[in-house]
């Protein structure tokens, strides 16, 4: 019973503030409220790679392509005949809607974790640098791949796709993304990916399968990537392969790394930072980005180990109810 | 068979245009282990400084090859210049933070150089004055050669040359192979590494900026934001040849060159950008270390 609380208090709080910031918030806030939220997503799934097992990504956004294309042609193709058959069966518009969205995003992130998995077998053989530059390599190709493929749009992009992400599912994705990675954290599959990022060759002494960790790894933090994709897709109604260069990855890297490697909080705080910087400093107009850059070139001199380093934020250390025993993430 | 000749020699004197960026990235890899990514831009700073200069010295009015020379000479000081501020002010402060988080300043200054470059150029593309009149040279066998053309492979070979005849021959070239080695066993042989790895900066953004004003001198639309693509293609044809090698990222520039140049002709413009990265994936899943990169072996 208890168990079952805290997700039920969650859904229960998303679905009343889903109602209320809607109504409350202007569009131009609720909107950036939702990048944030799906930023958030991509962010702390690209922890569990670079932060938690120590693989360097930088490819990010080809996985974010892969399930929001997937789940776009999904929807355009089967999903909006399925929530008109629901309707039809008297079912509210809004939980018929949702139900093709939950399936279009799962298809959108089980595309987006065959690519992970592609990508991660080449760790078996890449370290390092050369491990990242061909994660690089692979997200180029699936956006080239995109622009060329005529049935998904090529370089027009894909309009029309049906506007069906809300705050409810935005903020859903971010808290089972925040849960799993938590728990991933607390388990003995977690402790085996720390122990790859801190020492690969002594991990696989003590019989960790390293191998197979890493490939995980690379596709938990890819379906992931793919769900928000999907939702990004399922917000904006039109997508357009120009939203997935290798500047949106290494946005999502400089989360990462500006949060703390393997904090999943940290990773939190800096996506919250890092997309709400360029839009308060909008006002500026043309030195927004020029101060966007300065700030994050200072910040990584001031703070190279990120804002939390390895630590976590917790309401119960904050109030210093709890001593610090929680093993370090 | 000609057009295929012909290919090949487009295909060369691009790639020698990478070559020259890639040799940035190898060098300063090799001694400092930070993927520099902020050098496709001084490429791009280049090419603006090359366009400012030729605007001052009104060498599109009146095109001579002393002021070619003088633009070409200009733009690589320049530009050495801009890559020691950016050592010294942007990456020497975290060269003992973890290599993240250096990458990430990188990025940074990647990104400020290019918004930068955007707020103080104007972000709409510029042209280039033609410094020298191009003219065909015919080959033989139906290849033709503009002398423009010509004049990239010249001078890439010569500062590719020059660069070699430094590394190997003379004292600093020597203290810059002891670094790559180990700064600590350098340092302890008196050699200065702080003022070793700001002379490779500088070497490498020099080349960068002959790259730019090479590529202007062909293709005369230059914008803030032109070193992203060169400079990401560069640096894979670095990882190409084995990151930290000098003859390694001549040939990967090359092999790159060509490839791009011969997809476009026969397959299609559009999958250009992508040969790039299949050709890297293809040779790291054969080779990891890269072509020349010797493989190293981890001691516990």
């Amino acid at each position: 019973m208890k168990r079952a609380l805290g997700p039920l208090v969650t859904l229960v709080a998303l679905l009343v503030l889903n109602a209320a910031l809607q109504r409350a918030l202007n569009p131009y806030y609720f909107q950036v409220l939702i990048l944030v939220g799906i930023n958030i997503i991509l962010a702390v799934s690209l922890n569990l790679v670079n932060g938690f097992t120590g693989q360097f990504s930088i490819g990010h956004a080809g996985f974010m392509a892969a399930g929001a294309y997937g789940s776009a042609m999904f929807t355009l193709t089967v999903g909006q005949r399925f929530a008109g058959a629901l309707v039809s069966a008297h079912l509210p518009q809004a939980i018929a809607q949702g139900a093709a969205l939950l399936v279009a995003l799962l298809l959108g992130g089980l595309l987006a974790a065959l690519f992970g998995y592609l990508v991660g077998l080449p760790s078996l053989r890449l370290r390092g640098d050369y491990l990242a530059i061909v994660t690089l390599g692979f997200g180029e190709i699936i956006r080239v791949l995109i622009l060329n493929v005529d049935a998904i749009g090529g370089a027009r992009g894909l309009p029309g796709i049906p506007h069906w992400a809300n705050f409810f599912w935005v903020f859903l994705g971010v808290a089972v993304v925040v849960a799993v990675s938590r728990n991933l954290a607390h388990s003995t599959y977690g402790r085996a990916l720390f122990a790859i990022r801190d020492d690969e060759i002594a991990a696989e002494a003590l019989g960790v399968d390293t191998t197979r960790y890493k490939v995980t790894a690379f596709v938990i933090g890819a379906f992931f990537a793919g769900v928000a994709g999907g939702l990004f897709a399922h917000y904006l109604s039109y997508l357009n392969p120009n939203s997935f260069t290798f500047i949106k990855s290494i946005e999502v890297i400089a989360m990462v790394v500006l949060g703390g490697m393997g904090s999943i909080s940290g990773s939190m705080l800096a996506a919250i930072v890092l997309t709400l910087l360029p839009e308060v400093l909008r006002p500026v107009k043309d030195l927004r980005m020029v101060l966007y850059s300065l700030m994050l070139i200072l910040l990584m001199i001031t703070r190279p180990q990120g804002l939390l380093g390895t630590r976590e934020l917790s309401f119960g250390r904050l109030f210093g109810r709890r001593p610090a025993t929680e093993p370090r993430a | 068979m000609s057009e295929f000749l012909q290919q090949l020699v487009n295909g060369v004197t691009w790639g020698s245009v990478y070559a020259l960026i890639a040799l940035g990235y190898t060098m300063v890899y090799g001694i400092l282990r930070l993927i520099n990514f902020a050098h496709g831009d001084i490429y791009m700073l280049g090419a603006f400084i090359g366009l400012y200069t030729s605007n001052w010295l009104r060498a599109g009015e009146a095109p001579s090859p002393a002021k070619a020379i003088a633009v070409l000479l200009t733009s690589m000081a320049a530009c050495a210049l801009i890559g020691m501020l950016i050592e010294r002010l942007a990456y020497k402060p975290v060269r003992r933070s973890p290599r993240l988080s250096a990458l990430i300043t990188a990025i940074g200054v990647s990104l400020l150089l290019e918004n930068g470059g955007a707020l103080l150029f104007g972000a709409d593309p510029k042209f280039f004055p033609q410094l020298i009149p191009s003219h065909n040279i015919a080959l033989g066998m139906g290849v033709t050669l503009s002398n423009q053309q010509l004049i990239v492979l010249v001078v890439s070979v010569v500062l590719m040359t020059l660069l070699r005849l430094l590394v190997l021959h003379t004292r600093v070239g020597k203290a810059m192979q002891a670094v790559s080695h180990n700064h600590m066993a350098a340092s302890l042989m008196g050699i200065s590494v702080d003022r070793i790895i700001t002379f490779t900066f500088m070497i490498g953004s020099a080349l960068a900026a002959a790259a730019g004003v090479l590529v202007a001198l062909q293709s005369p639309k230059i914008e803030p934001y032109m070193g992203i693509m060169p400079g990401l293609k560069a640096f894979v044809a670095a990882v190409l040849g084995g990151i930290g090698n000098i003859p390694g990222a001549v040939v990967g520039g090359l092999v790159m060159g060509v490839a791009e140049v011969l997809v476009t002709g026969y397959l299609s413009p559009t999958y250009r950008d992508a040969i790039a990265f299949v050709l890297l994936i293809v040779i790291l899943l054969v080779r990891p270390a890269g072509i020349f990169g010797k493989a190293v072996t981890e001691k516990v």
